[in-house]
């Protein structure tokens, strides 16, 4: 088979370096280990973040019970955020980020609600098993009523929401990722993930529930996709999904490329599974949990089971996978991916205990529950395993905690990383340097629920008025920055926005640098390229680095400074001489400094920005 | 509701002990404790938004959950090896808290809520025979390691048997939070009878 060739031929080799650098808990005398629980008073730790505002979570979705009403992900246009809630969807308008106006409260039971915006319409992931067709609160009494899969609402009145179609798919839908059409601006594909197994035919036509990989009428070992039309997306539909498990092994071994099982050879297919495996077992990763797409770079990191599967999407419908890696050292469940701005690196994620669980505490183990940071070789066929990163904070034993959603900062020169840790809180990591992830920014609160030894008797919580039962699911499901802000969905409490302060690991020109790259729409999963216009604050981010990383001689560092200064007093063609002298200068720094890559990066920004000074 | 704060009492007892003694997850220091059984019938008050079946399953769940965490707790002082160790600790330390969550469901629905002790007395799907608790606790090094993999698998493999039986049940697994919870087991132990079907593969000669 050609096709088989071809992917052998992109066949990716992994390696996994013998010892991962190594992380260890700090002590627990980290401010964020001792905080005083409360719901809306609980005491607060941070460095370099600044609580902008709270909206309290919208009545109609307060909860007290479970996760009923918690809310979830995030996305974001103009300027209004998106909450998706269990329930249904908040709709913020934040044009004053200090003071969030509600502007609508949807009710309509999804589980779990993941949102993305695009145009006028609102697509909402639904996968529990009680979601109708109608929305309706009482559970499904007809399995006809059953609604799993992804809702499109329209917003054009984003105070009146209208419901306009319901896609199913056979396994739902716990999250979707958009990826846009390269030749028809008015197509954009959902790749639909769900970890849960398919739904009977009796119930929606077409779907089988199986174990066997090599069964293509099998609903599972395959990402769902659905196809919108965006001006008719009342014709969205279901077209046929990707196999891009086939011959991945169940077990974490696969290392190299596996081939296909028609393909021949390899350790894949049907032969890689263990020949013992007890029949009714599913064999192999199935389906995926949240899958990223970077569409600029043609490229879909999926977090599948055991699995971080790298999958070529130039053609969106026909998607196949390049590379899987799997964690052998220790054996992370994959849950969320991203990539680096220029695609090299690779952070996909381990959400160990599921999210509602306390795994970040003093003794839980270090090396489950964090991010792992990968790199790719420069033809995308070598992924390397380059360290884990887990959040560097004790929390108690009130608190779920595990490495959730986050989104990359646009500083221009680093690899910023923000994310949601649920009441683990929301940091930055910054992963430029791939081998040694580090924190450079935190906020925390104190647990939703006081500590065991303070609860209110079991008999007397349930049910109580103002009562809570102990195990308060909360925190901040996803973190991201967009035009200039932190955004973070806490399951429980509201939305929470920040703004990043400048500190010793990150200037107020590398925050302003930031807030030059703004996106109309934006969903973290469906990753944007970044790029920044020319401009002084872009420059002197890099001369920060290299002032902050002893990247280049202090001498030199200062003198580019005092040139830039100067250069910005001056006036068109004056400035844009000023700059390109500078820019030779630079040119020349670059031999002999430490960090010679970031000298260059900087000549060629100090260029481009006297191209725009004429 | 007696019951209700013994079971309190000894979840916390097995919380605060953690990963150091098999003997609080077998509950043998709590086994002098009357009421652990589970009552002869359940009450699903009208409107409730959960089936009977939600409540069997999450009863058992803890049941089962329970005696995985007791042989997890087995493989430290029985010899196991490095990845079998971390396997068993990675199940002992995300089951403890899936116990007191579903402990946490059940009262916050005044519903009786087992305790660590209950493998004893309740036999759900995958669950170890006496016999095999027996040869499981027998065994050293290498064959441990067997055996552990063979009723892990065994276990695990039940506990996707008692989800499928859930979701096929008429009404059963909408309640979000048993949605929830159930598929989380699907993926987790899924995941990890690849984990285990590997180190088996890896054992052999």
């Amino acid at each position: 088979m050609h096709s088989a060739r071809r992917l052998i031929a992109l066949a990716a080799t992994i390696v996994l370096p013998a010892l991962l650098s190594a992380q260890t808990y700090p002590s627990k005398t980290d401010p964020r280990s001792t905080l005083k629980p409360g719901r809306f008073d609980a005491a607060t730790a941070a460095k370099a973040m600044r609580l902008v505002s709270l909206s309290p979570t919208p009545a109609q979705f307060d909860s007290t019970r479970g996760l009923t009403f918690v809310n979830s992900d995030l996305s974001f246009g103009t300027h209004y955020v998106y909450q998706g809630n269990f329930a249904g969807f908040t709709i913020w308008d934040v044009i004053d980020p200090a003071k969030p106006v509600l502007t609508a409260v949807y009710e309509c039971i999804t589980s779990q609600g993941d949102p993305t915006n695009i145009g006028n319409l609102l697509f909402i992931s639904a996968e529990g098993a009680g979601n109708r067709n109608d929305c309706g609160k009482s559970g499904v009494q007809d399995p006809k009523d059953h609604m799993a899969g992804v809702r499109i609402f329209d917003v054009t009145n984003p105070k009146a929401p209208k419901l306009i179609k319901n896609v199913q798919t056979c396994k739902g839908s716990h999250t979707f990722t958009p990826v846009p059409s390269k030749t028809d601006n008015n197509i954009v594909y959902l790749y639909v993930s769900g970890g849960q197994g398919a739904r009977p035919e009796t119930e929606l036509a077409g779907c089988k529930n199986g174990t066997d990989p090599a069964d293509v009428t099998n609903s599972m070992y395959m990402l769902d996709i659905i196809k919108v039309p965006l001006d008719h997306p009342e014709n969205a539909k279901v077209i046929p999904g990707a196999r891009i498990f086939t011959g991945l092994t169940p077990s974490p071994d696969c290392l190299t490329f596996c081939a296909p099982a028609t393909g021949g050879g390899g350790r894949g297919g049907r032969a890689g599974a263990a020949p013992d495996a007890p029949a009714p077992l599913p064999t192999g990763p199935r389906n995926c949990h949240d899958v990223t797409a970077y569409p600029e770079k043609n490229l879909l990191l999926a977090a599948c089971n055991a699995y971080g599967i790298l999958v070529d999407i130039s053609n969106p419908e026909k998607p196949f996978r390049i590379a899987a890696l799997s964690d052998t050292n220790n054996f992370q469940g994959r849950h969320t991916a991203g990539f680096s701005n220029d695609g090299k690196k690779l952070i996909v994620t381990n959400e160990w205990g599921g999210g509602t669980s306390p795994m970040c505490q003093s003794n839980s183990m270090l090396e489950m529950g964090g991010n792992t940071i990968l790199t790719l070789s420069a033809d995308n066929k070598k992924v390397t395993q380059r360290a884990y990163f887990k959040l560097p904070a004790a929390q108690s034993a009130e608190e779920n905690c595990v490495a959730h959603n986050g989104g990359l900062i646009p500083v221009p020169g680093r690899d910023l990383y923000v994310q949601g840790w649920y009441q683990g809180g929301v940091n930055v990591m910054d992963f430029t340097d791939a081998d040694h992830p580090t924190e450079i920014a935190y906020f925390d609160r104190g647990s939703i629920d006081p500590p065991p030894g303070a609860d209110i008797p079991v008999a007397a919580a349930a049910g109580a008025a103002g009562g809570r039962s102990r195990g308060t699911t909360g925190g901040s499901w996803g973190a991201y920055y967009w035009n200039g802000m932190v955004y973070s969905s806490e399951l429980n409490r509201g939305l929470d926005i920040y703004e990043l302060q400048p500190s010793a690991d990150i200037s107020a020109n590398e925050l302003a640098a930031a807030k030059l790259v703004t996106f109309e729409q934006y969903k973290p999963t469906s990753q944007p390229k970044l790029s920044w216009p020319a401009a002084f604050v872009v420059v002197r981010s890099y001369l920060d680095q290299l002032v902050r990383g002893s990247g280049l001689a202090a001498n030199r560092t200062a003198a580019i400074s005092a040139a830039l200064d100067a250069a910005e007093q001056k006036r068109g063609g004056a400035r844009g001489a000023a700059l390109t002298a500078l820019a030779t200068q630079v040119d020349g720094d670059a031999k002999g400094a430490k960090d010679a890559a970031r000298v260059t990066a900087m000549a060629g920004e100090i260029r481009r920005l006297a191209a725009v000074s004429k | 509701m007696k019951a209700n704060r013994a079971v309190v009492a000894c979840a916390l007892f097995a919380l605060v002990v953690g990963g150091s003694s098999p003997a609080a997850a077998q509950g043998g220091s709590m086994s002098g404790m009357s009421g652990m059984d589970m009552p002869g019938h359940i009450m699903i008050p009208k409107g409730a938004g959960y089936t009977k079946a939600d409540v069997e399953f999450m009863q058992g769940m803890i049941a089962h959950h329970a005696q995985a965490v007791y042989m997890s707790r087995l493989a430290a002082g029985h010899g196991a090896n490095p990845k079998v160790l971390a396997l068993a600790t990675m199940i002992d330390q995300s089951q403890i808290p899936e116990i007191r969550i579903m402990q946490d469901w059940l009262r916050r629905y005044n519903q009786f809520a087992p305790d660590t002790s209950s493998w004893h007395t309740m036999t759900m799907a995958g669950m170890l025979t006496d016999e095999q608790i027996k040869a499981l606790n027998a065994a050293q090094g290498v064959e441990f390691d067997r055996k552990f993999l063979e009723y892990m698998i065994q276990h695990h493999s039940g506990a996707l048997k008692m989800v499928e039986d859930l979701f096929a049940t008429p009404g059963a697994g909408q309640e979000v939070d048993t949605n929830v919870f159930a598929n989380d087991v699907v993926t987790v132990q899924t995941g990890e009878i690849g984990i285990m079907l590997k180190l088996r593969k890896d054992q052999k000669p």
